[in-house]
């Protein structure tokens, strides 16, 4: 054995356990088969929300926080965390009664963070709003922060802990022997007792090289930036219905997402804007701020993402092997958990579990034939994982 | 206008106005999108309606893109004039913006003939008002007439800077000197490729007149120019020149620089087209066979945009371009389409030869020679070298992380002008050749699009 822990992936969620491991004195391999955050760490919008979040994501999102507020001390970068709030916009009285409902079960799972407010606080926080808005719901500490900022810092902190990065190195194939495991790579051969699968989209394919089926689909989610503009925005804004996110960045510009797709080049690892869906996108846009019409946009792009069928992630050790442990398949709202998920992966690779609920994200939940139904959870996962 | 004609050209220069034309003839339903108001693209700017076309300044081959533009206006092609394309998608649909009206169009076949850009050579103060490219200089000069109060100075290298020189001279301008940052040793490098070059005899002697005319002039030439610096404090006041160790300032009210010309690969790299690494004329362009088809099917690429071999071989570029469209429309039959193409293909052979003997007599520069640590590389976000080569000692091992860390190219142009001097410096901090690093890739819209425009846009015409 050469290596304390190998971990496939160098975004986010591989750094974050790295730094974790690393803290541990573990002296953890990152293997990266592009530059780190090429993709979905590189290209997300950056929210660090909770609100809406999927329940049983709801337990990691409240820990996470805590320590991205942390992460100056624990990092020595604030990764432009700012905690500006995340409001829906509610534009019916069905949204009203939603906003409400949705507080309540919120609530009644233990946790107060989302607060219904009327038209006036609504107007009071984002006084530009379109006048057909009438009320809203609001998490007002989440925010968001800087994805590449973010992913570097956990990166630097892990290095200069003792953890390795490759680069450009490609996993080819991997083999389990007498008592670990062993990674052949473009970049030569590498075994350790432990094995950590953070490759995001690419987390099926490695996956699937250790037998185990895990469904991934890789989607392109479209961005969109404008140019600079004077300061409107304070909190992240969605709706409590239509697909929407927009922020205001410290420069002016404004970031919108919405999880509109673009197209998925698996064997280029790229993904090119589809302008298909993109009117959908900007008139909701329009209709909250009627101001931004005019503002010419910069750019488009898209970054490739892991969804799994309930668009909620695998986090867990392999059921066959205790020494491989899965974590992956965020589906696009992973950037608020990296922290925390990093915090969990250790846990399990040192001591084969963790204080924290993960049942739902168990990695054998689609292996059985028959279980597998893409969008199964419609209604209740995707619709509280939209906002972005 | 249909918005589904059997092909679209980007691009109303040469190679477009010449592609056009024969794809018309061929009895193909054409649609040109121009950004500009009328045709002529670059090189042949304005060549309708200059205030110097009756004039000595331009000259007869500036006056051949009239015969051009005639042809095409009377093609029964479809001319879209203001025509802005901000994005190509690689099923070939086009988002344009025209007169103000955002829309997709859905040709069977695109052909990009977008032509080339002056290649960006930054050196300290070269964002000074007052200091542009030559390329600028002489679209100010066609479209009006113009010519600076104050003395020029002309920094470069290539044909094109002795081009701009003598018409500025012919204008009446004050040059105050032309600092040629050709290594000395030009004609000594080109001979071997001279008699290649004789093919394109008369282009070969317009230069040498051009070259007489400059040299009978009292011209100031600075040989062996090996830095550059703009000097002033809200604009150009002087221009200081260095040979070697010989530094030398010169007042100039305008500093027009030229380095050469490289294919414009921004749509072609946006559109994730292959290319190639041109060691030669030390530029990247798009992977094309000799009719300009591409990686993509309906994509095609012809002029400059896809090698650099000046206008007129763009002529013989956009036929050929045009009769494999036709070929590939089923109007065409193999046969045919190459017993038409031969002579073209010969013509370009002619100006091969012709460029051999520029590219041998004027090496481009290296992008590196010029720019110190504080020089801006990117103009949209005001990033300098010392910034990007910051982001390289920080662990960025290729232009887009560099990008997405330092915002370096993330800007409007989106690239155009600083993503090859990024790579350059990518490629040199990190050990690698200029063949091993790509500048990064550009994302759409490259031009003007409002969230109104996009919100407004038909969506069942949207791909």
């Amino acid at each position: 054995m050469t290596e304390d822990v190998i971990i496939i992936g160098g975004g986010l969620h591989g750094s974050s356990t790295a730094y974790q491991l690393a803290a541990r004195g573990r002296r953890p391999l990152v293997i990266e088969r592009n530059h780190v955050a090429r993709h979905a760490s590189g290209a997300s919008a950056g929210g660090v929300r909770r609100l809406r979040r999927h329940r049983a994501e709801l337990p990691l999102a409240m820990e996470s926080l805590a320590l991205w507020r942390r992460l100056p001390e624990l990092l020595g970068d604030d990764c432009g965390f700012s905690p500006c709030g995340h409001l829906l916009l509610a534009e019916t009285e069905a949204d009203l009664a939603w906003t409400v409902e949705r507080a309540a079960t919120t609530r009644s799972l233990g946790y107060d963070f989302e607060e219904p407010i009327d038209r006036a606080e609504v107007k009071r926080l984002v006084p530009s709003v379109s006048n057909a808005v009438v009320g809203g719901i609001i998490a007002r500490d989440d925010g968001f922060g800087n994805p590449l900022v973010t992913t570097a810092a956990f990166r630097r902190r892990a290095e200069s802990l003792g953890a390795r990065y490759l680069e450009r190195t490609e996993v080819l194939g991997i083999d389990r022997d007498g008592d670990g495991w062993t990674v052949a790579t473009t970049a030569g051969r590498f075994s350790a007792p432990s094995l950590v699968n953070c490759a995001g989209g690419w987390g099926e394919r490695i996956a699937a090289m250790l037998g185990e089926t895990m469904p991934v689909r890789m989607k392109a989610a479209t961005m969109t930036v404008t140019a600079r503009v004077p300061r409107f925005l304070g909190p992240v804004i969605g709706h409590v219905r239509k697909k929407l996110s927009l922020k205001q960045m410290q420069n002016g510009t404004v970031v919108i997402g919405g999880g509109y797709e673009g197209r998925v080049d698996m064997e280029a690892g790229e993904s090119d804007v589809l302008y298909a869906g993109l009117p959908g996108n900007m008139k909701p846009v329009i209709d909250a701020f009627p101001h931004l019409a005019r503002v010419p946009i910069v750019r488009n792009w898209t970054g490739l993402e892991g969804n799994t069928p309930d668009a909620i992630p695998y986090i867990g050790p392999s059921p066959n092997d205790p020494t491989l442990v899965h974590s992956f398949g965020y589906s696009g709202h992973g950037f608020q958990l990296g922290p925390i998920c990093g915090v969990i992966v250790a846990d399990l690779v040192m001591q084969g579990a963790t204080a924290l609920p993960i049942g739902a994200f168990q990695p054998d939940r689609f292996a059985t034939a028959g279980t597998l139904q893409w969008g199964a959870k419609e209604g209740t996962a995707v619709e509280e994982q939209k906002a972005v | 206008m249909t918005d589904r004609p059997d092909l679209a050209i980007v691009g109303a220069g040469p190679a477009g106005l010449a592609a056009a034309t024969e794809a018309a003839a061929r009895g193909l339903s054409v649609t040109l999108l121009d950004e500009r108001a009328a045709p002529g693209g670059i090189v042949y700017h304005a060549v309708t309606r200059s205030p110097l076309g009756g004039t000595t300044v331009l000259d007869a081959d500036y006056r051949r893109g009239t015969g051009l533009v005639e042809a095409f206006r009377s093609s029964g092609s479809t001319y879209c004039p203001n025509a802005s394309v901000w994005a190509v998608d690689r099923d070939g649909s086009i988002g344009v913006t025209i007169d103000g009206q955002a829309r997709w169009l859905r040709p069977r076949r695109v052909l990009l003939a977008t032509g080339c850009m002056e290649r960006s050579l930054p050196f300290p103060g070269w964002t000074l008002p007052g200091v542009m490219t030559a390329g600028a200089g002489q679209i100010l000069l066609k479209d009006s007439g113009a010519i600076p109060d104050g003395p020029v100075v002309l920094a470069g290298t290539g044909p094109l800077l002795l081009l701009v020189a003598v018409q500025y001279l012919r204008a009446g301008a004050r040059i105050a000197a032309v600092a040629d940052l050709t290594p000395p040793g030009a004609w000594q490098r080109g001979l071997p490729h001279l008699a290649g070059a004789f093919g394109c005899l008369p282009l070969l002697r317009k230069g040498l007149s051009m070259m007489a005319e400059l040299r009978r002039s009292d011209v100031r030439r600075i040989p062996g120019v090996t830095g550059l610096r703009a000097i002033g404090t809200d604009r150009l006041e002087a221009v200081e020149v260095r040979q070697g160790e010989r530094a030398e300032r010169i007042p100039a009210g305008v500093l027009l620089v030229h380095a050469g010309v490289v294919p414009n690969i921004v749509l072609t790299r946006m559109l994730r087209l292959p290319h190639r690494w041109d060691p030669r004329q030390r530029c990247w362009r798009p992977d094309a066979d000799a009719f300009g088809a591409t990686g993509l099917d309906a994509i095609a690429v012809a002029g400059d945009g896809a090698r650099i071999l000046g206008a007129e071989a763009a002529v013989h570029a956009g036929r050929l371009a045009a009769l494999d469209a036709a070929h590939r429309l089923d109007v065409l039959d193999r046969a045919e389409r190459d017993r038409h193409a031969a002579p073209e293909q010969a013509a370009i052979e002619r100006h091969a030869g012709l460029r051999s003997l520029l590219d041998a007599m004027y090496p481009p520069p290296d992008g590196l020679a010029f720019l110190d640590d504080d020089t801006t590389i990117c103009r949209c976000e005001d990033i300098t070298a010392a910034d990007i080569r910051a982001a390289i000692a920080d662990g960025c091992r290729d232009p887009n992380q560099v990008k997405a860390v330092t915002r370096c190219a993330m800007g409007p142009c989106q690239g155009r002008q600083c993503g090859q001097t990024l790579a350059r410096i990518v490629a040199d901090a990190t050990g690698q050749t200029e063949e091993d690093v790509m500048p990064p890739r550009a994302r759409p819209p490259l031009r003007r699009l409002t969230i109104g425009d996009l919100a407004a846009l038909e969506t069942e015409s949207t791909p």
